[in-house]
């Protein structure tokens, strides 16, 4: 198998057990949902490290700055604005 | 075990752990917890990424972390809870974006020599997903803060010319990838593309209306999950790729509630251009008799009720005044009252938006109810206070010519009472006329929602 179909296996099968998992998160915790996993997609960092990591020239080093910085805002701005809703959630 | 095993069960526990940390967010109680956990797995990806792979410059990466972090950081301390559809939106923008970039640095180190392959195919979806992405919610962000207005943008022929733009990048892309099977790509027709998939975006949203929101940042949540995973393709990482996923899934479940909330389809939300206040037939407006009361005659009402639902909106946030309407429901329960909150799906501008408002002020969670949780309750109920809200009461949903025909509806007019807070009897988003403000027994409260809360608080005191 090769690595492309590979890649389309794990990613089918990654939306179906995120459809089983965010199907069952109440309306009430929405935003924070949406928020968490906004700094979740900031997980392209990883790609960002990797480009960056192995750039030559200055315009691949711009861009690969310009891809940490970008994910690096939406990852510790995501999980940070994530925390501080949540703590807000109180029961009676 | 040797380095890159290591790394590779690196990034397994590291999905294994974003799983568990959503898993955990299906409960208020846990869900801070999970959010930890997330945040935890990606510092592993990110360690793994930094020990797998041979890093020629380390200062560069460190300048791009240390500035992402610390606007990152920022910007999630400073940010009001009213501007977080915005801010959700904004950082939506840079995740779509980084991916597009890590996509446009690949193409640069392949030598800009794209062939039919999936590593070239996926380096220009990864631009095509990740552009319109960063486009879209800067726009977003843009109508969001008022920067631009909050009524859809058109023009003539507006899904056409989509249309042909995205016509013409698959035309683009078949080229850019025909010409690589040969020579090295033109950096121009790479360029175009590039550009192609920033217009796109921006013209995707333009046409959509501020109500409708909630859809759009859900559907860019959605996209800038895919173009994370498309990023994951490109350079064969698979914690990207599972990632990317789940977060693409979770934008798209929104996206569907959102939609059933307003009973439309994502098509027509996406190319309607539905509503808007500026091409409203104002004539007919303020022609009818409505009951208006003040502050006092209002808390007498509610004072002396048994049962209260409160019903808020988009103008809550707008006003700022969910602590004083926490006050209010205090001093209700002070007295006796039972007060409970009714929230519609698509209240406010994001999924769970007055949610996290009344979080903010300290209403407890198990005080919110859902729709269907507590729509049977409203014939049982003395009084509604509606703050802010005006589509999701409007009982023209039920008439099948509106044109909000067949949106579930909060059904607040089968009350004893119903007390609308609002500035003035102007339309909602769907720009159409609220029978429900001159029933019988409905109390117009006219004034700024902020205003008029600290003026309830003074006169229930006074009860």
């Amino acid at each position: 198998m090769g690595e492309l179909m590979m890649g389309i296996y794990v990613f089918v099968l990654a939306t179906l057990a995120g459809r089983e998992l965010i199907t069952k998160v109440p309306p009430t915790l929405h935003t924070p949902l949406m928020s968490g996993a906004n700094a979740i997609s900031g997980i392209s960092i990883v790609g960002a490290l990797v480009v960056a990591g192995q750039a030559s020239g200055t315009t691949q080093t711009v861009l690969g700055i310009l891809a940490i910085a970008m994910a690096m805002i939406n990852v510790v701005g995501g999980f940070m604005v994530t925390d501080r809703m949540l703590k807000m959630f109180k029961r009676r | 075990m040797n380095a890159s095993l290591m790394v590779e069960v690196l990034y397994l526990i590291s999905a294994i752990l974003f799983v568990m940390g959503i898993k955990r967010l299906q409960s208020p109680v846990t869900a801070r917890g999970g959010n930890a956990l997330a945040a935890f797995a990606m510092l592993l990806a990110i360690i793994a990424t930094l020990l797998g792979n041979e890093v020629l410059s380390w200062w560069g990466i460190l300048v791009g972390v240390l500035i992402g972090s610390l606007v990152g950081g920022v910007a999630a301390r400073m940010v009001q809870m009213t501007a977080m559809p915005q801010m959700v939106g904004l950082f939506n923008g840079f995740g779509g974006g980084a991916s597009a970039l890590v996509a446009a640095a690949e193409f640069l180190r392949s030598g800009s020599h794209l062939v039919v392959d999936s590593h070239g195919i996926t380096i220009l979806l990864g631009i095509l997903i990740g552009g319109v992405t960063f486009s879209g919610s800067m726009i977003a962000f843009a109508k969001l803060q008022g920067l631009l207005t909050g009524n859809p943008i058109t023009f003539p022929a507006q899904n056409f010319v989509n249309a042909v733009i995205f016509l013409g990048m698959l035309a683009l892309g078949v080229l850019t990838l025909g010409v690589g099977a040969h020579v090295a790509t033109p950096p121009t027709l790479f360029t175009i593309f590039s550009a192609a998939a920033l217009l796109l975006g921006i013209l995707l949203v333009i046409p959509i209306g501020g109500a409708d929101m909630p859809v759009v940042i859900s559907l860019l949540n959605s996209y800038s999950g895919l173009a994370a995973s498309a990023a994951g393709f490109i350079i064969g990482n698979m914690v990207l790729i599972i990632s990317g996923a789940l977060v693409g899934a979770s934008g798209l479940i929104l996206t569907q509630i959102m939609c059933k909330g307003m009973n439309r389809s994502l098509a027509n939300v996406a190319f309607g251009a539905f509503g808007g206040t500026a091409h409203v037939d104002r004539s007919q407006i303020g022609k009818r008799p409505v009951r208006s009361a003040d502050a006092e005659q209002v808390a007498m009402v509610l004072a002396y009720a048994n049962s209260v639902i409160v019903v808020p909106g988009y103008g809550l946030a707008v006003a700022q005044a969910q602590h004083e309407l926490r006050k209010v429901a205090d001093l209700l329960e002070e007295r006796g009252v039972d007060v409970r909150f009714a929230i519609h799906p698509v209240a406010g501008r994001m999924p769970g938006h007055m949610n996290v408002l009344l979080a903010e002020a300290d209403v407890p969670y198990d005080k919110l109810y859902d729709l269907d949780e507590i729509n049977d309750d409203f014939a049982k109920t003395d009084v509604v206070l509606v703050v802010g809200a005006n589509d999701v009461v409007n009982p023209a949903a039920r008439d099948p010519d509106s044109a909000i025909a067949g949106m579930p509806i909060l059904d607040v007019d089968k009350a004893k009472t119903v007390i609308i807070m609002k500035r003035s009897l102007s339309p909602g988003f769907a720009g159409i006329d609220n029978a429900l403000f001159y029933m019988d027994h409905t109390l117009m409260f006219f004034g700024d929602a902020k205003r008029s809360m600290s003026d309830l608080v003074r006169e229930i005191r006074e009860v």
